[in-house]
């Protein structure tokens, strides 16, 4: 049998030692109150499925912010995708979740799946890659979502595909940056006196993300908005330090951005990824499902590389679409909405039939709500 | 040149008999089959029988710890325990892409003589058809299993009660991981196998350690977790989990970990959740440790009055619900 490396950070002494130390920041803090928001789809799973949501201090309020990049997907794009779908000569590779997601008129990729589209669900960039080798007579389109976690690698994927010399092979960049959507939603809600009960006075940093990023591209958080910023790990244990370590920046009045996942994220991030991701993309303006055009918040491909882009390859834009009905998914992205506060929620909209993002993805904040929050 | 199934298998003339003769009948021999008529004639007690039905199409047809052909006889033989019965008799149905080689669907047709032999049930009647090519994914099997009951009162998933006590034969996720390792060419995962084995004997055992058993049910698709939410509902009652009770190999959970999977979420051919008032837990729990197939036997909780959900503590001490499996892109594992 394998010894689980990861057993120790999920020890319940420690992690009893760890919300001690966690209560006593919080008694100092004015109020002894902290909501503090996470960004990873990875942190709302670890924070609901380990059960620590239900040991947090009444003090500390879990906000699961726009961290999963299906959920971020704005209906616009969804639109643009089905557009692309079940065009002559058109293979579409996807993350098997974007599947589900659905577009305007509650129309999905499974529903034009089941009308013969050709859609293949795949687990890495690689996958379209090997997709576009064995259909040279087809345009391979890859559905490019995620982070800067992800972006890497689609670079990466590029530049073997022109290495390879497969010209068939394009992507429809729907990245997105974590840091200037952080940046919007302290904005709103210093700018909105109604969005003040849902103020954010702590960021819990995706520890996956940061990998990538390191430290820097945080370091406005506490400098222009005074707001804590701690990259944390996934284990319950990496979880409660980042806590402890933004509770006691509180009580301190000294906002900081801070490690508290050494042993995954060097302070630099990784430089060679990101200046892959350079190479082959530049930042642009994106929508962000619920919140709305973001500047800077996307990546698109360079002008050299404008043959890759499926958008411009099957002359597809972004269609004006209406709003999903009753949904309230953009509220729960700001953290304005506790899921079971909307009344979709459970009833018109479950795991099974889903009306917004937040429902579709299995890291999604509703769809965690769902699956691990009990019932009375 | 490989020999291969034609379609002219599948006729109901000569090659049809050849088949059945040379493959079949050679491996599954018994003086039921053996009589060759249109159907089996069958000598069974006067009692109340229990019959189920399972059609099995799992790719890869092999893999660590068992194959499309143990599955059909283990599947279909532990869905007959579970309603506290003696499996006795099978019948088998195939149905056979084109062009799969001979040599193959030996193999399988050997692997379910052997796992009837050791669950000690019979295939007694069968049928053959070949598809066009591309109309199957090489071959689907389906078994139906008839056995006599002996349980009373006679398990049900509406019969847990406040108070009972929930036990599982061994360790969860070992089958569902392995396929999926197996599908997906993750070689990194190469000690865990599939758990595929037959439960008849080990329910018997329970049966006479503890007499009355309230629930029996094998946790396949959709795992434990979705088995337990199947039970609460039926039984309207809450069923409390703890965590670190539920026996799991370590290498099944750094597999689902780094998966992304949930173990308590994955397929099992082989262990059954059974659930039986407090004072016999005990005796259940030993007995099933006395099988082969049950040595890693524990108590992982308790049926409690309350809405009807489950409800785990977790390793360090939450409380979360544990609901059900929600409509997951899974591959077919069974």
């Amino acid at each position: 049998m394998n010894q689980n490396p990861f057993a120790g950070f999920a020890d319940p002494a420690l992690c009893r030692r760890l919300l001690a130390r966690l209560e006593q920041a919080l008694a100092g803090i004015p109020g002894g109150r902290m909501r503090f928001m996470e960004v990873c789809g990875t942190h709302t799973v670890s924070i609901f499925r380990s059960g620590l949501r239900s040991l947090l201090p009444e003090g500390v309020e879990h906000l699961s912010g726009p961290g999963c990049p299906v959920c971020v997907t704005h209906d616009a794009e969804v639109a643009a995708f089905l557009d692309m779908a079940g065009r002559d000569g058109v293979i579409l590779a996807t993350f098997g979740d974007l599947l589900r997601v659905p577009g305007p008129g509650g129309r999905s990729l499974k529903h034009a799946q089941a009308q013969g589209a050709r859609i293949e669900i795949v687990y890495s960039p690689l996958d379209a890659l090997a997709l576009a080798a064995a259909n040279p007579s087809d345009t391979v389109v890859f559905l490019a979502i995620g982070f800067e976690t992800t972006a890497p690698t689609v670079a990466a994927t590029l530049m073997l595909a022109d290495q390879r010399k497969l010209d068939n092979f394009c992507i429809f960049s729907l990245h997105k940056l974590v840091p200037p959507a952080l940046r919007a939603l302290l904005d709103e809600s210093r700018s909105d006196e109604s969005a003040s009960p849902c103020g954010i006075d702590a960021f819990l940093l995706p520890g996956h993300v940061s990998t990538i990023l390191g430290l820097e591209p945080y370091a406005f958080l506490p400098a222009e908005y005074r707001v804590p910023a701690v990259v944390g790990g996934f284990e319950p244990a990496d979880i409660l330090l980042a806590l402890c370590v933004m509770a006691e920046q509180l009580r301190d009045g000294a906002p900081a951005v801070v490690n508290a996942y050494p042993r995954a994220v060097g302070d630099a991030g990784n430089p060679r990824a990101r200046a892959l991701l350079e190479e082959y993309f530049m930042p642009a303006d994106a929508l962000w499902r619920g919140i709305g055009r973001i500047p800077r918040s996307g990546l698109a491909l360079r002008p050299a590389f404008s043959r890759r882009d499926a958008a411009l390859r099957l002359n597809v834009s972004l269609p004006e679409v209406p709003p999903l009905p009753g949904c309230r998914c953009g509220d729960v992205l700001r953290g304005r909405l506790a899921p079971p506060q909307c009344p979709l929620f459970g009833k018109a909209c479950t795991p099974a039939s889903p009306v917004g993002p937040c429902m579709v993805s299995t890291e999604g904040s509703c769809a965690a709500y769902f699956k691990y929050a009990l019932r009375a | 040149m490989e020999e291969c199934i034609l379609l002219d298998a599948g006729s109901g003339g000569r090659a049809s008999q050849r088949l059945i003769a040379d493959c079949f009948q050679r491996h599954f021999s018994n003086p039921y089959l053996d009589r060759m008529d249109d159907a089996a004639l069958l000598p069974l007690g006067a009692g109340r029988l229990a019959m189920s039905t399972d059609s099995y199409t799992v790719t890869p047809l092999f893999f660590p710890g068992g194959s499309i052909g143990t599955l059909a006889v283990h599947g279909t033989v532990n869905d007959v325990s579970m309603l506290g019965a003696r499996p006795r008799f099978l019948s088998c149905a195939f149905i056979i892409e084109e062009g799969l080689p001979l040599e193959t669907l030996e193999r399988v047709v050997r692997d379910m003589a052997e796992a009837a032999r050791a669950a000690d049930v019979r295939i007694v009647t069968g049928d053959t058809k070949v598809v066009q090519r591309g109309a199957c994914d090489r071959m689907f099997i389906n078994t139906t299993g008839i056995g006599e009951i002996v349980a009373d009162p006679v398990p049900s998933g509406s019969n847990a009660r406040p108070g009972d006590v929930v036990l599982v034969s061994g360790a969860l996720g070992d089958h569902g991981l392995t396929v999926m390792a197996q599908r997906e060419g993750l070689s990194f995962l190469s000690d865990v196998q599939s758990d595929s084995a037959p439960l008849n004997d080990m329910v018997g055992r329970i049966l006479n350690a503890a007499g009355e058993i309230h629930v029996l049910r094998d946790p396949t698709r959709g795992g434990l977790a979705t088995t337990l939410n199947e039970i609460a509902q039926q039984s309207g009652v809450g069923i409390e989990i703890e965590e670190n009770a539920i026996p799991i190999h370590e290498s099944v959970r750094s597999g689902c970990s780094f998966l992304g999977l949930d173990p308590l979420y994955l397929a099992n051919e082989g262990k059954c959740i059974c659930i039986l008032p407090e004072s016999a837990a005990e005796a259940a729990l030993a007995a099933m440790r006395e099988s082969p197939f049950g040595r890693e036997a524990a108590i992982i909780g308790r049926v409690e009055e309350g809405a009807p959900q489950v409800r785990l503590t977790t390793a360090i001490g939450g409380r979360r619900l544990l609901g059900m499996l929600e409509g997951a892109q899974l591959p077919r594992i069974c």
